[in-house]
């Protein structure tokens, strides 16, 4: 079982299909942790019901993306021992003890507060219970705070000396976290979470008024996830653009790879719009470009210089191909999404923000787009990375376990065999839930869940007997 | 005199991994008397009392593993390794198991199905963490900070007996578990088995006790010698205390004094490896002292698990009590 791969090609490609799915699920579950305290709060401030109706929806939906999240983070922290084991027996003593601050400052405050605020409302009262939402949503981003960092460092390694053994040993765990690239890291990741999050909101928000105009429900989500999106976009766009100067500076083969740029430009680099990048020929085939554009946007001058590939010798650059592309998707999503928002303040202001259907069908289709753009950014970030795993100290192939190919083999092959059926499933069940008109007149089976037995809704909750054979997916 | 941070960080390791065990002990063993409540309703109980508190326990398990890759990252790169594929089929047990608490109840249809993968994926968990305790026990080859042994070494007759005890062990816990947590019929049924795998558990503790050793020299002279032999001796002794209490407590119709002494019987095995294990981390080939990080590393989490250990217990007790009392089968939390 091993596809004719080596170990590291085999390991690698298990560590990226692992990791891409579990950060799906937190970059949906950081956003909507924080959007369930914002309705949760908004709830206990206005005494609006169709806030509570609102948490309530939301918080099934969560439940479910979060436990996906929590499963498929298990295996990371295990995966560094069973694949990379050289690498973690070298730097372990400076990216573990960051996911040991991840494990007993975020995991713990997450799953210990977590029964309460999905199930606990009745149990500890409502200031209690709010406290206990605030947990989980601090909780999420102090998770993401301390894993951006232990990736930072591997992006932009600071603060170490390096023993006799080969192994990093921490020295000033000041610069350790707060790494050169970290700031940015961090800042872009959150963001992007919440515009996952704004996006799927705004999608179901959309769809639901598609269906029906004058739901209430569905009109709050909708406002309250463009309003996200046409303020938050923005700021993406620019903090992204501070991440690629800085990127520029630590680790400007990335930057030459997503450009797409083999030659050094000393008197300005072009934009390469599109094209595709060739390793072995050195050039970028069917390259469109836009003179001087690349320049100004990554030194903010007309005659800036860039380096080229070529600057790096063979064995230390990175491939082009996966970076150029990917990079393009992001950014491209980008703009689509600050379109989104633009013209979702427009029909505010034309005052037929709930009733153009163009603008709902839109934002249905971007939907998605949060999910494709953060795994196109990760993709980009990481692959650009390469040949490193700590960047231009150690390569990726000196990581590598003393793991036979076919072990690794099997359980690639293991996980992607569970892992299309279980978040298959999952990914399913939440479109379902996603599809359930967000009202009061009916109890739906489907609402139910562990602890969730009675409902609790002020309407007439009429409970409807179970149906047999999935009926209520209509 | 100095502190000693690894001995010191071996301690916390060891606390959180028999945190995890004990835990996450009962919710999988939960898992594993599936079969024999068949019912939708007594599975839909069983889970609910489970339902607030297992992804704390989990919890336990990341701070188990990634704590050893902070603080004893050569232990933990060559473990791992060696345990690959019992560690993978755990990860994936675990998975089936994650998901099942919410998927079951967003389906009419597949909810049979993730109710079988709610209890095989327990089942295999729980089986693979005997099998990796079994090899870690039988010790594994290192050389030049590498694992240098094949990738199916783990499977022994050893580990084999070891994995089986830890399913029963599991299986007892959860019992007494839903003793505590539930009334009526459940509980009946719960109890009973909890009987069973009680008498079992025994019989395979005695036997693992037995066989271990003989497998090295070590453990021989550790129980065998002076003055551990003292405890050695009173092992039986405090085994036997707490087989009386559970079945005492099974027979009298008490609630929380068999969960107790089942956490009894885990808390003093544990005991019993750290006492073979010491100075060990992997038997045999790896010091505490050889595997601990740098002591910059170590100070700098030390500082932060004093303070947080203590507030994540608080507040994880804290989550327990709200949820305190049996489950009431009609009504639901709310
Ligand atoms: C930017 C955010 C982010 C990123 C890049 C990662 N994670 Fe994650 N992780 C989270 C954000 C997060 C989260 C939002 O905090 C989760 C989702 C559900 C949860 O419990 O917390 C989580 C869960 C989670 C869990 C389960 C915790 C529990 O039992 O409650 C583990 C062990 C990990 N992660 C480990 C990792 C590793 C080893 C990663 C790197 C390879 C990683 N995560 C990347
Ligand atoms: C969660 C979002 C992440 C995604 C989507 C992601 C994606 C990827 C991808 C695609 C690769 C393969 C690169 C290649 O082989 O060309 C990779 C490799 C790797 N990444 Fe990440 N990564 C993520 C987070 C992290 C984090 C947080 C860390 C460290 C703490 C990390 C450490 C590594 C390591 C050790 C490898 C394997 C060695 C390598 O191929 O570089 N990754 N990742
Ligand atoms: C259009 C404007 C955008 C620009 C200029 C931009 C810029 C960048 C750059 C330069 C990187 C690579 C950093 C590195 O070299 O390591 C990056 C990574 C990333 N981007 Fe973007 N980005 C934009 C939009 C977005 C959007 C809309 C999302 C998601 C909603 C997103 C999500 C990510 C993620 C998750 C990463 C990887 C993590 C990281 O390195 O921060 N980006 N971005």
């Amino acid at each position: 079982m091993t596809f004719g791969q080596e170990a590291e090609i085999l390991a690698r490609i298990q560590f990226a299909f692992t990791v891409s799915f579990h950060f799906l699920f937190p970059a949906f579950s950081i956003g909507t942790a924080s959007y369930l305290a914002v309705l949760n709060g908004l709830w206990l401030w206005k005494r609006d019901h169709a806030y509570l109706k609102l948490f309530e929806y939301w918080k099934t939906i969560f439940a479910v993306t979060f436990g996906m999240g929590v499963v498929s983070g298990i295996v990371m922290s295990y995966q560094f021992g069973t694949n990379w084991s050289v690498f973690s027996e070298r730097a372990g003593a400076v990216i573990g003890p960051l996911m040991g601050y991840e494990v007993l400052t975020a995991f713990f405050l997450e799953a210990g507060f977590l029964g309460i605020a999905l199930f606990g409302r009745k149990r500890v009262g409502d200031t209690l219970h709010m406290f206990a939402v605030l947990m989980v949503a601090v909780g999420t981003l102090i998770s993401a705070t301390w894993i951006t960092s232990a990736n930072s460092w591997m992006h932009t390694p600071a603060g170490f000396d390096i023993a006799a053994d080969g192994s990093f040993v921490p020295v000033d765990w000041w610069a350790i976290i707060f790494n050169p690239s970290f700031p940015y890291r961090l800042t872009h990741t959150v963001l992007a979470a919440f515009l996952t999050t704004a996006f799927a909101v705004g999608a179901v928000g959309a769809w639901h008024l598609l269906k029906d105009r004058e739901n209430r429900q569905a009109r709050i989500m909708f406002s309250m996830a463009m309003w996200m999106a046409a303020l938050v976009t923005p700021v993406q766009i620019f903090v992204g653009d501070l991440h690629g100067l800085n990127t520029l500076e630590h680790q400007p083969a990335k930057i030459a790879a997503m450009e797409g740029h083999y030659e050094t430009h000393t008197d300005g680099a072009p934009l390469i719009l599109f094209g595709i990048p060739d390793d072995e020929a050195e050039t970028t085939h069917f390259a469109l470009e836009i003179p001087k554009l690349g320049s100004l946007i990554l030194t903010h001058e007309l005659d800036g210089e860039i380096k080229g590939l070529k600057e790096w010798a063979r064995e230390d650059r990175p491939p082009a191909l996966i970076p150029f592309i990917t990079f393009r998707i992001m950014v491209g999503l980008g703009f689509l999404m600050l379109a989104t928002g633009l013209w979702s303040l427009w029909a505010r202001w034309r005052g037929n923000f709930y009733t153009n259907t163009w603008l709902h069908r839109a934002a249905l289709i971007m939907g998605p787009s949060g999910f494709v753009a953060v795994l196109a950014g990760w993709y980009t970030t990481e692959v650009g990375r390469q040949p490193y795993t700590v960047y231009g100290l150690m390569r990726t192939s000196e990581s590598l376990s003393p793991v036979d190919a076919p072990a690794v083999g099997a359980s690639l092959l293991a996980f992607i065999i569970v892992y299309f059926i279980v978040f298959g499933a999952g990914v399913f069940y939440l479109l379902r839930l996603m599809r359930r008109p967000p009202i009061f007149e009916e109890d739906h089976e489907l609402d139910k869940g562990p602890h969730r037995a009675s409902g609790i809704n002020p309407g007439p909750a009429q409970e409807e007997p179970i149906r047999s054979g999935g009926a209520s997916a209509n | 005199m100095p502190i000693d941070l690894p001995t010191i960080w071996a301690g916390i390791i060891a606390f959180s991994v028999l945190a995890y065990v004990v835990l996450d002990g009962f919710d999988l063993g939960v898992g594993i008397l599936f079969p024999f409540f068949p019912e939708r309703h007594d599975r839909d109980v069983m889970t609910n009392s489970i339902a607030p508190v297992w992804d704390g326990n989990e919890t336990w398990l990341v701070l188990g593993g990634g704590g050893l890759m902070a603080v004893f990252p050569l232990a933990y790169a060559t473990i791992m390794p060696a345990l690959y594929m019992p560690i993978i089929v755990m990860l994936l047990g675990l998975i089936f198991r994650g998901v099942a608490f919410e998927f079951r109840w967003r389906t009419h249809r597949g909810s049979k199905y993730w109710d079988t993968g709610f209890w095989i994926g327990s089942t295999l968990a729980a089986f693979m963490q005997g099998i990796a305790l079994g090899a870690l026990v039988e010790g594994i080859d290192i050389a030049d900070r590498r694992y240098v042994g094949g990738w199916w070494d783990w499977l022994t007759p050893f580990t084999l007996l070891t994995g089986f005890a830890v399913v029963v062990g599991y299986a007892l816990l959860g019992a007494t578990w839903l003793n505590l947590k539930t009334i009526g019929d459940i509980q009946q049924r719960a109890r009973r088995r909890a009987m069973l795998s009680g008498v079992l558990l025994l019989v395979l503790i005695g036997a693992v006790s037995l066989w271990s050793p003989f497998i090295n020299q070590v453990y021989f002279e550790r129980w065998f010698g002076w003055p551990t032999m003292v405890f050695s001796a009173l092992m039986p002794l405090l085994i036997g205390g707490c087989a009386f209490a559970l079945w005492h407590g099974l027979t009298t119709d008490k609630h929380l004094q068999p969960f107790l002494a089942a956490l009894g019987l885990f808390v003093l095995s544990f005991a019993g490896l750290g006492i073979s294990f010491y100075p060990y981390i992997v038997p045999g080939s790896l010091t505490i002292a050889e595997a601990a990080a740098p002591d910059s590393s170590l100070m700098f989490l030390l500082v932060g698990a004093v303070i947080l250990v203590p507030i994540i217990l608080a507040y994880t007790g804290y989550a327990y009590w709200v949820f305190r009392g049996k489950i009431d089968p009609e009504e639901g939390y709310h």
